[in-house]
């Protein structure tokens, strides 16, 4: 990718993000009333998105070819039991990040 | 009241002192998210540059762009072929969240003038969680506050982010799986979300349309079906969690 095609990318990206963000205040802005089911959307979809954001991120990944996807899986638990017990979402996410490259690169090689 | 001022100085005194109190009164409440946006963004910065990418890209899209997944995947778009169409279109699929976040700041940006530019352009996970659960203080303005948070979070961001890059080169170890940071954080985020009983079913049906979806069109081709999947699922849960989980 050249030079300027990076630089229109890079905006392209940052157009859609701030997109995302704004809608719902161009789609309503003061005064008009939201309906019930996009509020209804608005309580359970964070959830679901982030569940969808974990699959996204593991995409690469093939269960049925070595390395079976067990680094992953491996630092996902940690990571998990780590924020279960102890709530410190920055231990959890350093802790996790350490395994995993620790595995990728020293285990499943 | 000190009659040898000028009929100026205090409103501007005013003015000063309530952004100096803003961001006094912010501060504080920002510190785990600085923590946080100075190690993911060194992660992405140092991501970004093992691509080839200097400091000072780090720094463009930290500024511009502001925001942590899809600052990763923006790696990969960024070493994959030029596509701005179908980045578009994967930018407004992996930032969909963001767009009912705004629907849930619809009330309390009301009447915020000028500021609510910058502030929807910094509506990231973690600042509107600071927004949701910090209450502002009594004597300071609602906006300047929440803009305090806003520009805060932005400043660590794009530290963290043009620090990653800088270093990146100059590290010796090996950063080979260092993107795992998006995974671990959207996993962490899921098990306290998971503490709430209401969020479960939304999670799993996450979970299950996204891994069908992968299964079925790809890694390639998944993510659009998947979002309507999982949209699908939810309207049709609506009674049923309306029912034991929500209020209406």
């Amino acid at each position: 990718m050249s030079f300027s095609q990076a630089i229109i990318t890079v905006l392209v990206i940052a157009a859609g993000t701030l997109a995302t963000r704004a809608l719902a205040f161009l789609l309503f802005p003061a005064g008009r009333a939201v309906p019930s089911c996009i509020s209804y959307l608005g309580k359970v979809l964070p959830s679901a998105t982030i569940a969808l954001l974990i699959v996204y991120c593991v995409k690469h990944v093939e269960p049925l070819e070595p390395p079976y996807g067990l680094a992953e899986l491996a630092a996902i638990i940690l990571v998990a039991v780590l924020q279960h017990f102890f709530k410190i979402m920055l231990l959890s996410i350093i802790a996790g990040t350490a395994a995993y490259m620790l595995l990728l690169q020293w285990v499943f090689v | 009241m000190d009659e040898t001022q000028s009929p100026h100085s205090e409103p501007e005194r005013e003015l000063s002192s309530s952004w100096a109190a803003a961001f006094q009164a912010a501060f504080p409440h920002t510190i785990a998210v600085m923590t946080g946006y100075l190690f993911m963004g060194m992660a992405f910065g140092i991501l970004l540059q093992s691509q080839g990418y200097s400091q000072w890209w780090a720094l463009f899209m930290s500024v511009v762009i502001y925001a942590g997944a899809m600052q990763f995947v923006a790696v990969d778009v960024l070493t994959s072929p030029f596509a701005p169409f179908s980045a578009f279109i994967l930018t407004l699929m992996v930032n969909a969240r963001h767009v009912f976040y705004g629907f849930s700041l619809l009330d309390i940006f009301k009447g915020f003038g000028r500021l609510k530019g910058y502030l929807i352009f910094g509506l990231t996970d973690e600042t509107f969680s600071l927004i949701c659960s910090v209450p502002p203080p009594p004597a300071i303005p609602r906006d300047r506050f929440y803009l305090a948070l806003t520009i805060l979070d932005h400043i660590y961001w794009i530290s963290g982010c043009t620090l990653g890059a800088f270093l990146g080169s100059r590290l010796s170890f090996n950063t080979r799986g260092i993107d795992f940071v998006m995974t671990a954080l959207f996993v962490a985020i899921l098990v306290e979300q998971w503490r709430q009983k209401r969020n479960r079913p939304p999670a799993l049906a996450g979970l299950a349309a996204t891994g069908l979806c992968l299964f079925l069109f790809g890694p390639e081709n998944f993510i659009l079906p998947a979002m309507a999947l999982v949209v699908l699922l939810l309207i049709l849960g609506r009674s049923f969690m309306e029912g034991r989980f929500l209020e209406r």
